[in-house]
């Protein structure tokens, strides 16, 4: 590894002051993709700004009117032991539960996910599917962008020198929301999604009155599905719309074929993904009506 | 009924208190004065000319020590060397060690840096420059065997059928086994299935990488510090590459964290060992996961062809093999065993078998576990299967009508001793797991049976008896996985002492005679061995104490039984009889060696339930049986270990595990997230059988037990997906996307 | 050559003091400065699971560790779970069982134990499972380990009560 100068701001303007003094610093949070990417030569900063000590970065609260709030460092097993996060967003505290292992969980981020910008990434479509908002900050000032549009290309994002993601807001979810992530991989733990369908149904009067489907691993992006959601607003939630929806997700992905999985098999994957995870979403909205 | 007092119990193993707490010492946690980093400069290319290599850079970092390459090996000349498992020409040996010339695989080692820190010495690695003229590369053996194929070796030509044909070739050799009259045995089968399968390469998996530390003394004497299966192969190895007599190299195997056949070759410990010599200091050396997998000696993918004849009977009357197996860089496929072994497990009077060593732009490929046989058996096993279903028999009873048994004779020469095979097929079919039905949709049963040899080989093995009772047990045989005590346990029920009062210990090279690997299932079996006859040459030495000590006749007959030295009305017990050593002629010293024969092998079984996901290709394992014949189980508790662990590697081999390598021959997959080798969460318990048919070669009936669990697993997935889904897959990994590729073809 | 920072922290319960280049891994500091050889390196990039270590109550890879990080944390180790000359039950069941051939993995999944039976202390087979998929063992197919693991719990829930 090369030789770099490590950094522990203590507060979120002191982090940007020092970011924005040295844009090509690196941001360690929980080091899972950082420490493994500076160690292979993938990436070379001078400087690494360990941005875990900033208190917005760390915090976990949940209000009724706004939602959750979840800082960009606070580590995954944090959140999937958070009775918060499992009361109001199971299918996040479950999908902190799956990213890497154990020992993965308690240091990575949520956060750290999303900046990472993987197509692969597992926390990116559910994030998508459950509306979650960036607060983005540098310098010179904030700005929220929608997760849907933060990643632009494997490995890269809307983040500009000198800005870092300081939190997600995910809106507080009404009765009969449900929301899920469901992934394929070949082993049971540990692995890189083949293909993952991150989902949130919304049921009124039996039908489905709001839904969002987005996609892993099946593009240069995490794909935001509209089609698929589409194919779900003001039908009974049932085989024939979680069809619909699968085949509106497969005809979406666009993946390539790699060690993973062929371009045919993925695509085939997103319709099983999608329709099973969209099952398991609506059983949970139907628990939480 | 045994009558053995500590065979056959479950004593806490000797070094385990180290093992617990952190406190045992593996090679790379080996601490030096003055001890200097190093690091390897690997190629980036499967095949390319070395055109030129400057170091100068890398030289002048400030904190770096000694750069070695090819030019800084002895130039000897070549000669075939014998390092225990054949003659190689010790070109190739070196080769491997630092390329000269050619690269033949991306990550061969093309230079070595040692350093004031592991980190410089990889910032001077990457300074080095090497030009190279890259070359095609072939990365099968069909395709490297194909007419007009790119050429690793100049000097490498073919030996067809024992002859050296002077052709310049990718396949080394070509042989065959020949046995009865395999035309006219199909001619008599009622039922022929012929299918061809493919196998990937994979790798051991062992969790500790590679290591070595050496120190060329001012003397010219060289001492290595290493993680090796054997240390005099790494001795003489090391004396061969460096050339210097043996007699000058000191190898401390240190404990070691995993091998599989995998650390028998040497990497690492001749470039510490130069890089020693230009720096006058320690150097350690480590490999990253990735050195690991992309410059150590995987196990060879292969392309195999299998044909069986059978009566309607169920007879099997004929059996046809064609074996092409990847060595790698360098020959030395263990195609040789796999063709041993594709029939083994059969009485068949017919058989022909040819057998394929292909060079191939890939590491040069090295033992694991049973090598060669998995590979063979996932083939034959997939056809028996077939047949068994063709002919409306029971899979189990097929294998029984066939089974292998004492007289029958391999294809390859020899006749089996008593062994255990009926036994092992028989213990299958009364399993509670046979008998138990599947309980759901999509789910499917598959069985199979595979062998492996005991091979013998020398070890040396010596006893010191102390005055409380108690004895020092030295052996060379580095113990990976509870061999110190299934060792020191024979001595102990030779000595009438439990296992606790023998301290086992594995030594230097220079402290005990020679010894061959811990490989080859041979550990328990042959370094048993010596530790039952040295503990027998204490009784011996003991009784002649005895006789001093009552100054009685040295003719005089003693027993021994117990504890209690008896003859005529004098008696003594062990323990008094200890104290009285320097009174009569100084300490006792037993000691022995052994290089035994009369080996009978092993046999195993597995029964496979897995659950299929029709949607998606994923094979769930629910249940998994492996049946074994031990000979005599010493330590049950490590023989269920070796039987358990060698089952999840067969598993991991048959469901994810693979080298997926790219066109220009990178090894896409080269860390321990996407190499998938199965984890707890992929697993059911291993339910296990332990068989004893005792091996009439050794004094307490042992098998060695370490590599037959390996065989079947792959064999038995496959027959359990086909019956779960009626897709018969050929070939290897059975990953999702190739079983839905399957199912969808079907 | 880099210059080196001070780092203080606390390991298996002592405070410690020492200096590492920034680019040290924690590993790297725990094994090759402080010469705390128990824990591991299997893969050097958080897949193994056998350089794991507690720190401030989370478990971790400490190959994904910075040594700078370290600085006021607390971190347990392989070496910190016996009592003087007492065994923890774990490592006391992992002899008993067998749940370990070459070793290099068990210090990992001693300090995986550990943490999953202090947060769980009766886990059923399947959450053992999960907890422990993170730590790799290539010998023993996990069998023995799992069974050590509820010998574990069994006996320290018989001494609770």
């Amino acid at each position: 590894m090369n030789e770099f100068e490590y950094r522990a701001p203590q507060t979120l303007a002191e982090a940007l002051a020092d970011y924005s003094a040295h844009p090509s610093a690196k941001l360690l949070a929980g080091g899972t993709d950082l420490i493994v990417q500076m160690r292979a030569g993938r990436k070379t900063p001078d400087v690494v700004l360990d941005i875990k000590h900033i208190a917005e970065l760390n915090e976990l609260s949940y209000d009724a009117a706004k939602g959750l709030t979840l800082g960009a460092a606070v580590p995954c097993h944090i959140i999937h032991n958070s009775d918060v996060v499992k009361r109001e967003y199971p299918a996040l505290a479950e999908l902190a539960g799956i990213i890497g292992g154990t020992a993965i969980q308690g240091r990575a981020s949520i956060g750290g996910n999303l900046c990472n910008s993987s197509p692969s990434a597992d926390s990116i479509p559910l994030l998508i599917a459950m509306g979650a908002i960036c607060r983005i900050a540098s310098a010179k000032g904030e700005r929220t962008v929608p997760v849907e549009s933060f990643c632009t290309a494997p490995g890269r994002n809307v983040l500009e020198p000198g800005e870092l993601l300081v939190s997600l807001q995910i809106p507080a979810k009404s009765k009969g929301t449900g929301s899920y992530y469901l992934r394929f991989i070949p082993r049971n733990e540990m692995d890189i999604a083949v293909v993952g369908a991150g989902v949130e149904v919304t049921l009124s009067d039996g039908k489905i009155s709001a839904a969002r489907v987005a996609l892993a691993a099946v593009a240069p992006t995490p794909l935001f599905v509209t089609e698929a959601g589409a194919a779900l607003i003001g039908k009974e939630p049932g085989s024939e719309a979680f069809e619909a929806a699968a085949q509106a997700a497969r005809n979406a992905a666009t993946p390539i074929s790699d060690m993973r999985g062929t371009v045919a098999y993925r695509k085939h994957l997103c319709a099983v993904i999608t329709r099973r995870a969209l099952e398991a979403a609506v059983a949970q909205a139907k628990e939480r009506q | 009924m045994s009558t053995y007092s500590v065979i056959g119990t479950r004593p806490i193993r000797h070094d385990g208190a180290d093992k617990v707490t952190g406190r045992a010492l593996y090679g790379a946690d080996l601490q030096l004065a003055g001890l200097l980093h190093g690091a390897i400069l690997r190629s980036p290319h499967a095949h390319a000319r070395i055109i030129k290599i400057d170091t100068s850079k890398a030289a002048a970092l400030p904190g770096v020590r000694a750069v070695v390459t090819a030019d800084d090996l002895p130039d000897s000349g070549d000669r075939m060397v014998d390092l225990g498992e054949g003659e190689t020409p010790l070109s190739f040996i070196r080769g491997n060690v630092l390329a000269k010339g050619k690269v033949l695989y991306r990550g061969h080692a093309v230079a070595g840096v040692a350093a004031v820190s592991a980190h410089v010495a990889e910032q001077a690695a990457n300074l080095i420059q090497v030009e190279y003229e890259v070359l095609p590369c072939v990365l099968t053996a069909p395709s490297a065997m194909a007419d007009g194929a790119t050429l690793l070796h100049d000097n490498l030509m073919m030996k067809e059928l024992g002859q050296n044909t002077g052709k310049p070739s990718n396949v080394s050799e070509h042989f065959r086994h020949l046995m009865g009259d395999p035309a006219a045995g199909f001619a008599q089968a009622d039922v022929v299935v012929e299918r061809v399968f493919d196998t990937a390469t994979v790798h051991q998996g062992y969790i500790e990488p590679h290591n070595a530390t050496a120190l060329w003394n001012n003397d010219g004497r060289v001492q290595i510090w290493c993680s090796t299966q054997g240390s005099f192969v790494v001795r003489d190895a090391t004396a061969c590459v460096l050339d210097v007599p043996v007699s000058q190299v000191k190898v401390t195997p240190m404990e070691i964290g995993g091998g599989f056949g995998g650390k028998i070759p040497v990497y690492l410990e001749p470039v510490a060992a130069l890089l020693s010599k230009k720096s006058g200091r320690p150097v350690k050396l480590l490999m990253s996961r990735r050195d690991v997998f992309e410059a150590t000696g995987p196990t060879p993918g292969s392309h195999i062809r299998v044909k069986l004849g059978a009566t309607k009977e169920g007879k099997l009357v004929a059996g046809e093999a064609y074996l092409a197996y990847e060595a790698g860089a360098y020959p030395g496929a263990m195609v040789g065993p796999g063709a041993m072994c594709v029939f083994a497990a059969y009485d068949i009077p017919n058989i022909v078998i040819d057998g394929y060593d292909v060079v191939v732009n890939k590491p040069s490929t090295a033992a694991y576990r049973a090598p060669g046989a998995t590979n063979a058996a996932f083939a034959t096993e997939s056809v028996v299967d077939e047949i068994a279903e063709k002919l409306g028999v029971d899979p189990l009873e097929l294998r029984l009508r066939n089974a292998a048994k004492e007289g029958t004779r391999r294809a390859d020469g020899p006749k089996y001793p008593r062994v255990g095979c009926i036994e092992v097929l028989e213990a299958m079919k009364n399993s509670d797991h046979y008998k138990s039905p599947l309980t759901g949709p999509n789910q499917g049963r598959g069985v199979a049976i595979g062998f492996w040899f005991n091979v013998g080989l020398p070890s040396a093995c010596t006893i010191a008896v102390n005055a409380d009772g108690t004895v020092t047990l030295v052996e060379g045989s580095t113990d990976i996985g509870g061999t110190r005590t299934s060792i020191a346990m024979q001595a102990a029920e030779v000595l009438g002492l439990p296992a606790e009062k023998v301290q086992p210990t594995v030594v230097d090279t220079d402290s005990v005679g020679f010894t061959a690997v811990t490989g080859g299932s041979r550990t328990t079996f042959a370094t048993g061995m010596a530790a039952h006859d040295a503990a027998q040459d204490v009784v011996r030495q003991m009784k002649e104490r005895a006789l001093k000590f009552w100054k009685m006749d040295a003719a005089t007959p003693v027993e021994f039984a117990k504890g209690v030295f008896t003859a005529g009305d004098k008696s003594i017990t062990w323990n008094e009889l200890c104290t009285k050593q320097a009174r009569t002629g100084g300490p006792v010293v037993g000691r022995a060696s052994v290089n035994p024969r009369g080996v009978g092998g092993s046999f195993a079984g597995a029964i496979a339930d897995v659950e299929v996901d029709p949607e998606t290709g994923k094979v769930t394992v629910l249940r998994f049986t492996s049946v074994q014949d031990a000979g005599k189980a010493i330590h049950p508790s490590y023989v269920e270990g070796q039987m358990q662990g060698g089952s999840v590697q067969g598993i991991g081999w048959g469901l994810n595990e693979e080298y997926y390598m790219s066109p220009d021959g990178t090894m896409m997959n080269s860390s321990l997230l996407d190499y998938r080798m199965p984890t707890a969460l992929d697993l059911p318990m291993i339910e296990t059988i332990i068989v004893e048919v005792p091996n009439p070669g050794h004094p307490f009936g042992v098998r060695g037990v370490g590599e037959a669990n390996i065989v079947p697993p792959p064999g038995a997935l496959a027959n359990a997906i086909y019956h779960a889904v009626g897709v018969r897959m050929n070939s290897l990994p059975m990953k999702p996307s190739a079983v839905m590729e399957a199912i969808w073809s079907k | 050559m880099a210059s080196k920072v001070r780092v203080e922290t606390t390991i298996n319960g002592e405070p410690t003091e020492f200096l590492c280049e920034p680019r040290q891994s924690l590993l790297e500091c725990l094994r090759d400065v402080l010469h705390l050889t128990g824990t591991k390196e299997g893969c050097n990039d958080g897949n193994c699971g056998a350089c794991t270590v507690v720190m401030n109550g989370a478990l971790v890879t400490s190959c994904l560790v910075l040594g700078p990080e370290a600085q006021g944390a607390r971190i347990e180790t392989v070496e910190g779970i016996a009592k003087g000359n007492q065994l923890h039950p774990l490592q006391q069941a992992f002899l008993e069982e067998a749940a370990l051939q070459c070793g290099i993995c068990t210090p990992g999944f001693l300090v995986a134990s550990k943490m999953l039976l202090e947060k769980n202390a009766q886990p059923t087979e399947q959450e053992i499972r999960l907890w422990l998929a993170n730590n790799l063992c290539r010998c023993t197919g996990y069998d023995k380990i799992i069974r050590a693991v509820q010998k574990a719990a069994t006996q320290m829930a018989e001494v609770k009560a």
